[in-house]
């Protein structure tokens, strides 16, 4: 190669050759094909393909050196020689890459069954849930929500539902009193004192669901709470008939324990329906069928009593400003926990109260 | 209600097996909690007769060597005397007994054998009322009356197998409270011909014709003749309607009540006693009529139902002293009361053993005045439980002298001539039933036939029929029997009928319901926030709202906090959970040491509801408006004014690691922004953000305490528990809680105005970053909220990434690193205009806070 400055002869340039080039290209496809890595392939290049000291980037310099006529031919050989170590390269490379990444990947592979919580898990209590459950059965249906204060006047808790002071019903009740004794305060004894409200607060025709908590004074035990959510329903309407009863209950019963089951009402007494009904539910462990039994979710019994039922007492009617003689209503209550414990067979009542994170986390938020 | 099924089919003939019988009762409003056979698995028990005995003494205790004769039966040796081994001492040579033989049964399946002990070959086994499934009674073996034949089985003499239904007996249903209200119900369900034992003599005849709306006047002929039996004046007749007196003398007082009886009323859960209080019971189980027996010679002058006067007392058969109410009516003589009426007897006049003369008293008295007095003196009795749920007036009578009857036979004794009979009983008023009532109510039809029907069944008469005028529809007239008094009106005559055609035949359709509006926000929004909660890894607990007195002292809550404004309970189920929550705080500490003491540590707890608190200054007692109208706009709020604050709050608490220790972390141990952070979850959840300002309040660390508001309102506090609250109930160091209330800031979210939605930027942003150092106390809030005014609307948005303390920033400063992200809506800012936004920005920060920027 001529230093600069110094006089070429053209006669003696050979780097413009076909049989150099040709070499240099052979040179060129050795080197990048025993290339075994990408920094090999790097080093491959700079000494065939693009480096200063590359031969066939040398050659190219010798062109300005060759005759005029003849340089458009040599240029042409030296493109073509060029292109052809620059394929080589660019194929290598991709075999290299692909080898590279494949090697990578297989590397940097985790072991993805390692646990991935990164947070703690979070629940709803399962009578909120519950509660919310059977609600959306109700508001789907059309109904709305009325909700009533725990701290109740007797008045709304007994009084306006046919329990006068001396109702011998009222001594089933286990009232919880507020004091001071004769402020007629009490903690509800159960839901039906919104009922009360919903009829004086709500234009008629009225129909209402009444989730919450209601108080008993009952020592807490395995089965026992003083304590307890009650979901309570009303319907008051002209035509309201306990036919009517029947088939709400029907698709509630439904909803709680699903489809299938048979239900049952049973004549019974309560001072705020008249006439007046237990619900039962088939059980929808042993359905009843004795070779299923003996069953312990209803004690072969077959039924499950789930709530009390039954048309609006007229008395509640009148004391609500309601004819009874146009408009009849229906009503119903069940206990949120007996619920549960049937459903999701909870050994003790004390567990829904406790606040043990261990119970309520398997019920999860949306059940 | 123990029903004795032999008592019960002796009253209703031709009742099918029991178990149908049950079922029957259940489908007419019955429950039957119980069905239980006795005597049914008992076999080769026969009567014997104790001929010798001899006394085996042992190291534990003495037994008799019996020698006991079971003639005939099937006895192998030639003398039918066998020997016994019997660790009773309550018979005599004569006696007779019950034997079990070898091979017989006893209830539960024990089979008896001959068997060696104590040093003999015991060849059977001498019965007590227990072991053959009598009752209790294991003091000693069952002694058999001397007409007992030999060698007879004992099943078969003393009807053994028997079976028991244990109904549950609803308030409305007095009358059911007896064999002969039950019989009827059961007779009705199968459409058997019912004889009503209760009924006056002349009027025995099946029910079903007219004989069963017999005139009050008819019964004035019961018993054996007319005139007083025993002097009685009734002062109260609004207390006591009935009043029958009989007298009986020459009573046995060593007359036994005969094993038949005592075993009908063991078997109905009454103790047999001695025949006349044996025949009281007899008539209060079988026809439901509470009677009294005062001993005569006890008895001084004539008996007086009146009110008590104030300070009388009257010791009463429990042996308790009481000092009666002048409310509470009594029976008295000249000495003064000497009972409880309707509840219980008093000692002065009680028959003893050697009582011969007695006077019976079978009356009816006001329930109301019985719950009073029974509630009063919290003394529940079978008397004053039937009284309570109604007794049949037109029974007394009838019961007296089936008492009567029943001394003469079982005690010898004789009735004293004349039956005291005081009877102010008001008319039955009938109730008016249109035709189309029961329709109405049931969603079916029912004839007037079946309607007709029923009504009779139950006791009714119809009186007459009559066509409403307004509605030309068919109206009845129906007089219910002297034993319904809760048949007042059309419903109750319905709810009749429905039960005893079966609510099984009623329909099943849905009422046709006008649209619904769904949950109201508030519900929507209390939803959301509990399952926001759940989602951010908070597990919701419902704890019980009862708390001790001293629980605002737990919270060293100070002196003039309106947490500490309770709400007590007047009869708390215990002296240390008397009071309502005023915080939620209580029930999530208690829930959370709960917890750790079975081995969770890291909690993260939340609760949504009530908590309860006392307005200052309401009243304590209103008028209470009546039940026969709506009440009133004033009177609803007079009744609601009493009522304490119930507000709903939701509360958090947390303590241990927030974010779980594992493989790839150490775990995050919980601090004070774990719980504004929940605060802001909660609030998030409603569509709000809470403002935050420091806050100093019980029970929260004073220097840990953010206090949380929204539009200048205060919702609620989130930060560190107080040390000493955290030590005095046993938390670890560190537990943080916040409570906030829901009431106000759903008010606050339904009052925000609608969301405006903002317009989205594609140009660049440009993003300035600045540190500042600030004095120490001056909160990173005041410092946050200069930047953002001064940077105004062209900051997108401003991060705090770094908050330094150390020697380069000085004592008492701390240096504070904000990015701030600058964005035009219409262009590319300039490097210029950004600059200048954080300039003016810085200078604002500078100039309200003091700040300085670093270098």
């Amino acid at each position: 190669m001529p230093a600069p400055g110094e006089t070429v002869d053209p006669f003696r340039v050979h780097a413009l050759d076909p049989d150099q080039l040709a070499a240099a290209v052979a040179a060129a496809r050795e080197s990048i094909r025993a290339a075994a890595d990408l920094d090999a392939l790097a080093a491959a290049r700079t000494a065939h393909v693009q480096g200063a000291a590359a031969p066939l980037v040398l050659a190219r310099r010798e062109l300005g050196a060759l005759p005029r006529e003849e340089r458009a031919d040599a240029g042409r050989r030296h493109n073509a020689a060029r292109a052809e170590a620059q394929a080589a390269y660019d194929t290598r490379l991709a075999e290299l890459t692909a080898e590279r990444d494949a090697r990578v990947l297989v590397e940097e592979r985790v072991d993805v069954t390692l646990p991935a919580a990164r947070r703690r898990r979070g629940a709803r209590h399962p009578l909120s849930s519950l509660s919310d459950r059977l609600v959306d059965v109700f508001v789907a249906m059309g109904y709305e929500v009325a909700e009533g204060p725990e701290v109740e006047h007797d008045w709304f808790n007994f009084e306006a539902l046919n329990m006068a002071p001396d109702h011998p019903a009222r001594s089933e009740h286990d009232t919880l009193y507020v004091e001071p004794t004769d402020s007629g305060r009490v903690l509800r004894t159960h839901t039906s004192p919104v009922q009360i409200r919903a009829l004086l607060d709500r234009p008629l025709p009225v129909y209402v669901v009444c989730p919450g908590r209601t108080y008993r004074n009952d020592t807490i035990d395995a089965t026992h709470s003083p304590v307890f959510g009650q979901l309570e329903g009303l319907a008051v309407d002209e035509g309201i008939t306990m036919a009517d009863l029947r088939g709400t209950l029907e698709v509630f019963a439904q909803e709680l324990f699903g489809s299938g089951l048979s239900t049952r009402l049973r004549p019974s007494f309560f001072p705020f329906t008249e006439p007046s009904a237990e619900l039962d539910v088939q059980c929808f462990a042993c359905r009843g069928e004795a070779p299923r039994q003996p069953c312990r979710v209803c004690s072969d019994e077959g039924w499950i009593e789930i709530g009390g039922c039954g048309m609006v007492d007229p008395n509640v009617l009148r004391a609500t400003g309601v004819d009874p003689a146009r408009y009849s209503g229906f009503a119903f209550g069940m206990g949120l926990e007996r619920a549960a414990m049937i459903r999701y067979d909870v050994r003790e009542i004390r567990d829904f109260v406790d606040g043990d994170v261990r119970f309520g986390l398997p019920f999860g938020i949306e059940v | 209600m123990l029903i004795v099924m032999s008592w019960l089919r002796e009253y209703a003939e031709g009742l099918p097996p029991t178990r149908a019988v049950a079922d029957a009762l259940i489908r007419a409003g019955f429950e039957v909690e119980g069905l239980r056979g006795v005597g049914g698995d008992v076999s080769g028990v026969v009567v014997g007769e104790i001929v010798d005995f001899e006394l085996v003494e042992t190291k534990k205790k003495a037994v008799r060597w019996c020698q006991v004769r079971v003639a005939g039966g099937e006895d192998p040796s030639a003398s039918g005397v066998r020997g016994v081994i019997c660790g009773a001492h309550n018979f005599a040579v004569g006696d007779r007994v019950p034997v079990a033989l070898p091979g017989a049964v006893l209830p539960g399946g024990f089979a008896i054998t001959a068997r060696k002990t104590y040093g003999h070959v015991s060849d059977g086994m001498i019965c007590s009322a227990r072991e053959l499934g009598l009752g209790e009674d294991h003091d000693g073996i069952l002694v058999l009356p001397p007409s007992a034949p030999l060698g007879a089985d004992v099943t078969k003499l003393l009807d053994l197998a028997d079976e028991i239904l244990d109904i549950a007996v609803t308030p409305d249903r007095g009358y059911a409270l007896s064999v002969r209200g039950i019989a009827r119900e059961a007779a009705t369900a199968f459409g058997l011909p019912f004889t009503d034992p209760g009924a006056p003599p002349s009027a025995q005849t099946p029910t079903g014709d007219a004989a069963s709306g017999r005139p009050a006047t008819g019964e004035a002929e019961i018993g054996e003749a007319a005139g007083a039996a025993y002097p009685v004046v009734v002062e109260d007749t609004a207390g006591c309607d009935r009043y029958v007196a009989r007298v009986v003398t020459g009573v046995d007082p060593a007359a036994v009540t005969p094993l038949g009886w005592s075993r009908r009323l063991s078997l109905s859960g009454m103790r047999p006693i001695s025949v006349p209080v044996d025949v009281t019971n007899a008539v209060l189980i079988g026809l439901g009529q509470p009677l009294h027996a005062f001993d005569r010679a006890k008895l001084t002058g004539a008996i007086v139902v009146r009110r008590a006067a104030a300070g009388e007392t009257l010791r009463t058969l429990d042996g308790v002293e009481r000092t009666l109410d002048p409310e509470d009516l009594v029976i008295a003589d000249d000495t003064g009361p000497i009972a409880l009426a309707g509840v219980m007897g008093g000692a002065s006049t009680e028959i003893s053993a050697q009582t011969t003369d007695i006077v019976l008293e079978a009356a009816h008295f006001d329930p109301i005045s019985v719950v009073r007095t029974a509630r009063r003196h919290r003394l529940s009795s079978e008397a004053s439980r039937r009284f309570e749920r109604g007794v049949d007036p037109a029974l007394a009578p009838v019961a007296a002298a089936t008492a009567v009857a029943l001394l003469v036979e079982l005690a010898g004794a004789h009735p004293a001539p004349g039956a005291t009979d005081l009877d102010h009983r008001p008319a039955v008023a009938p109730v008016l039933l249109p035709l189309r009532e029961p329709e109405r109510l049931a969603g079916r039809t029912y004839s007037a036939e079946v309607v007709r029907h029923r009504l009779a069944d139950v006791g009714c008469t119809i009186t007459a029929t009559a066509t409403d005028a307004a509605s030309d529809e068919g109206v009845l007239v129906v007089t219910p029997p002297s034993w319904r008094p809760d048949l007042t009106r059309p419903a109750d005559l319905v709810e009749e009928i429905m039960r005893l055609e079966g609510y099984d035949t009623i329909p099943v359709t849905l009422p046709l319901l006008p649209a619904g509006r769904g949950l109201t926000p508030a519900q929507r929004m209390h939803r959301a926030v509990g399952r926001a909660l759940a989602y951010a890894s908070l597990v919701e607990v419902l704890t019980l709202p009862f708390v001790a007195a001293d629980a605002a002292d737990a919270l060293s809550l100070v002196a003039d906090d309106k947490r500490r404004l309770a709400v007590r309970v007047a009869n708390p189920i215990a002296e240390d959970a008397a009071y309502l929550r005023t915080t939620l705080l209580f029930g999530l500490i208690a829930a959370a040491v709960r917890n750790i003491g079975r081995g969770q540590q890291d909690l993260a707890l939340f609760e949504s509801g009530r908590v309860f608190r006392e307005q200052s200054g309401a009243p304590v007692r209103v008028p209470t408006p009546p039940v026969d109208r709506r009440p009133s706009v004033e009177e609803i709020a007079a009744l609601d004014s009493v009522l304490p604050k119930q507000a709903r709050h939701v509360a958090a608490l947390l303590t241990g690691c927030r974010e779980p220790a594992g493989w790839s972390a150490p775990g995050r141990e919980v601090d004070w922004a774990d719980a504004v952070d929940a605060a802001q979850v909660v609030a998030e959840a409603v569509g709000i953000t809470l403002t935050v300002t420091a806050g100093d309040t019980m029970p929260w660390h004073p220097g840990r305490c953010a206090e949380l508001s929204v539009g200048g309102r205060l919702v609620g506090f989130a930060g560190e528990l107080h040390p000493r609250v955290l030590g005095d109930a046993g938390l670890p160091p560190r537990t943080v809680a916040m409570e906030l209330s829901l009431d106000v800031l759903v008010e606050a979210a339904a009052a925000a105005p609608p969301v405006v939605a903002p317009v989205i930027s594609t140009y660049p942003p440009a993003d300035r970053d600045v540190a500042l150092v600030v004095a120490t106390q001056v909160p990173v809030a005041e410092v946050t909220e200069a930047l953002r005014e001064g940077a105004g609307d062209l900051l997108e948005s401003l991060t705090l990434f770094d908050v330094f303390e150390g020697a380069q920033v000085g004592a008492g400063q701390r240096s504070l690193a904000f990015g701030l992200r600058l964005r035009a809506g219409d262009r590319t800012l300039t490097a210029a205009e950004a600059n200048a936004v954080r300039d003016t920005a810085v200078e604002l920060a500078v100039q309200r806070t003091g700040a300085v920027l670093r270098a």
